[in-house]
């Protein structure tokens, strides 16, 4: 029983962990259709800042939850203006454009802290025991921010008028632009918006992977997969698929190792695609946030 | 008409590389030739992209999935086989049938072409990271052990039919060099026969060549077979050139390399991607050297400034300056010629320029 426990847990992390990797990337891709290849380096600045600001004697928590999202917006904030507003509409070149600025912020990141990992953060929060079994204390920490972030996303865009403002804009620009909306100005934000999750999903995973000029290569194979699988729907998209992908994943790694587990992962989703090429969402909860 | 004087410049093209060919051994340094090998796979990588990407219009971001295999699945061959000839062959087809595979899900399912950009990176991201796990003794197909993060190693290329008589790294450069050429005119010519033609169609409008009755899906399906057959063959060359193959040919700075060949070198040619390999591995060799700046930050630099500023590439945009002088000159040259006729006419197609 314990053991079962132990186990689900483990799963239920990996179904997070996915869900927290990917949520920024599925924000700006469900509205803006813009797919962010820079979305790795979005995580890997964010951890960046966390280690940084704790170098420089700030509160972990601190630093994790308020200073990596805020910094990592700023940047979103200010690569929308000077880069991705040139390319609306044209989703070839701002894959391509996006790709060319994560080997930017790679090589920024490398000329400034080196090519080796400089954290030396450990996870907070201990272990918590479960019957004869022990598990980490964080791992359940993040399992509530990736259900708290998922929730808080979902007040914004239903309870807002800023969510009101970009559901419309989402569903029709040119309609919303004609009733006194600034889209560029809704761009700019859920722009900002999506680096910001990114931000604080690559600070609260930095304790556990450490940071590295490279580390966005490890997040990105994984969070194109959830939100391509997932479809257009932001909320329901990733939550579906994180937790299909997910699962599949952590079952199949948890009976075969995660090599296999991995593998799998990426059969899954290539099959799902050619069932529905739109998504999950593309065929089911089609009405859904 | 002009798909002959198209190919008749193709064969032009090669012919100046036969030229190089034989002249480079003999005015370069040997160890030169030795890393001119490795380089040839890239460009024979570089031009499987250009052929995919600027005639096929599909948007392939993991063309390394393909050269790496090609590169993973010589290596292995020739360990096991002890000889280069029939681990060639098994290159270009174990790297053909994965990416037939691959693409009878990806335009079978009628996947647009951003995701399928994705799909193929994630795919090649999945092999690295696959392959780097596979360090330990019990990762071996048949005698080659795969190594994990270190890699595996490549034997040398030898005559076909006598495993023991092994090329010198000179003999290989004009193997490799010969390959280059021959895959060169094989692309010139895909894209002159009436198979290329219907791609470049499909490329700029697939609802239109569907409407032609055209199965698309079939022929998206054979340019990316093509494609990453080729792409395997300069995996090879790239294996024999380091004689090792470690995953960073699936990682993603060898992707991302591969698509700033073909945007600098430009779309819808074959040459240009090409010549951008070899230009662009001097310039990230030359970044290596120095400290002050990060290779990627120049390769990142590079791909936003010709993303937004030279978006067709330079020999197209090249090729299109040099066109529109000539017309303009053509067009001086008829003006004087009236003016000479009708000395007060003159003014007015003067300005009407």
């Amino acid at each position: 029983m314990d053991q079962i426990a132990s186990d689900a847990l483990t799963i239920v992390y990996g179904i997070a962990n996915l869900a927290l990797i990917s949520l920024g990337l599925a924000i700006i891709f469900g509205m803006m259709r813009v797919i962010n290849l820079a979305h790795g380096e979005f995580l890997m600045l964010g951890g960046y800042t966390v280690v940084v600001a704790t170098n420089n004697g700030v509160n972990l928590w601190i630093a994790m939850l308020i200073l990596a999202p805020l910094v990592v917006g700023v940047i979103g904030v200010v690569v929308e203006r000077l880069l991705i507003r040139w390319l609306y509409g044209r989703m070839i070149d701002t894959l391509l454009a996006t790709w060319g600025l994560s080997l930017l912020f790679i090589g920024i990141v490398t000329s400034i802290f080196g090519a080796s990992t400089t954290t030396t953060i450990s996870p907070p929060l201990g272990v918590i025991t479960i019957g004869a079994y022990t598990s980490s204390g964080y791992e359940l920490f993040l399992i509530g921010v990736a259900i708290a972030l998922m929730a808080g996303v979902y007040a914004v865009l239903k309870l807002t008028t800023l969510g009101l403002l970009a559901r419309g804009t989402m569903q029709n620009a040119e309609m919303a632009a004609a009733l006194g909306v600034s889209t560029s100005r809704i761009y700019m934000i859920t722009f900002g918006l999506g680096a910001a999750v990114s931000g604080l999903a690559g600070g609260l995973l930095a304790p556990i992977t450490g940071v590295l000029p490279t580390i966005g290569v490890v997040y990105i194979a994984k969070a194109f997969i959830t939100v391509i699988s997932g479809g257009q729907a932001i909320l329901a998209g990733t939550a579906s698929a994180s937790v299909l992908l997910g699962g599949v994943n952590g079952i199949v790694a948890f009976i075969t190792g995660p090599t296999i587990g991995e593998v799998a992962l990426l059969l899954l989703a290539i099959v799902l695609l050619r069932l529905m090429p739109t998504g999950i969402t593309g065929r089911f909860f089609r009405k859904s946030l | 008409m002009r798909l002959a004087r198209d190919f008749r410049g193709t064969l032009i093209v090669a012919a100046l590389a036969v030229l190089f060919t034989l002249i480079a051994p003999v005015t370069l340094e040997f160890f030169t030739i030795i890393t001119l090998t490795q380089v040839i796979g890239l460009a024979i990588l570089g031009l499987s992209l250009a052929l995919i990407w600027g005639f096929g219009g599909i948007l392939c971001f993991g063309q390394t999935a393909f050269f790496g295999l090609g590169a993973y699945a010589y290596a292995i061959a020739a360990t096991n086989i002890g000889g280069s000839t029939g681990a060639i062959l098994i290159a270009v087809l174990v790297a053909a049938a994965f990416a037939a595979i691959l693409g009878y899900f990806v335009f079978y399912g009628r996947v647009s072409d951003v995701y399928l950009a994705v799909i193929t990176l994630t795919v090649s991201l999945i092999l690295y990271s696959l392959i780097r796990r596979t360090s330990g003794p019990e990762y071996k197909i048949g005698d080659a052990l795969l190594g994990g993060f270190n890699g595996t190693g490549a034997p040398p290329l030898n005559i076909p039919g006598d495993a023991s008589a092994m090329l010198f790294p000179e003999h290989i450069f004009y193997v490799a060099m010969a390959a280059l050429i021959l895959v060169y005119i094989l692309c010139g010519r895909v894209v002159t026969t009436h198979f290329g033609r219907v791609c470049v169609a499909i490329r700029e409008n697939e609802t239109r060549a569907e409407l032609l009755a055209y199965d698309t899906r079939l022929y998206k399906l054979g340019i990316f077979t093509l494609g990453a057959a080729i792409a395997g063959l300069g995996g090879v060359f790239f294996a024999v050139g380091i004689s090792r193959v470690t995953p960073d040919v699936f990682g993603l700075g060898q992707s991302a390399l591969t698509i700033i060949w073909v945007i600098v070198g430009g779309r819808g040619t074959l040459i240009g991607p090409i010549l951008a390999t070899f230009a662009l591995y001097y310039l990230t060799a030359a970044l290596g050297t120095q400290q002050l700046l990060n290779t990627n930050l120049i390769l990142g630099i590079i791909l936003v400034i010709f993303v937004l500023a030279v978006p067709r590439g330079v020999i197209p945009t090249l090729t299109g300056w040099a066109a529109t002088r000539r017309q303009r000159r053509a067009l001086r040259a008829r003006e004087r010629r009236l003016r000479l006729r009708r000395p007060r006419g003159g003014e007015v197609a003067g300005e009407a320029e």
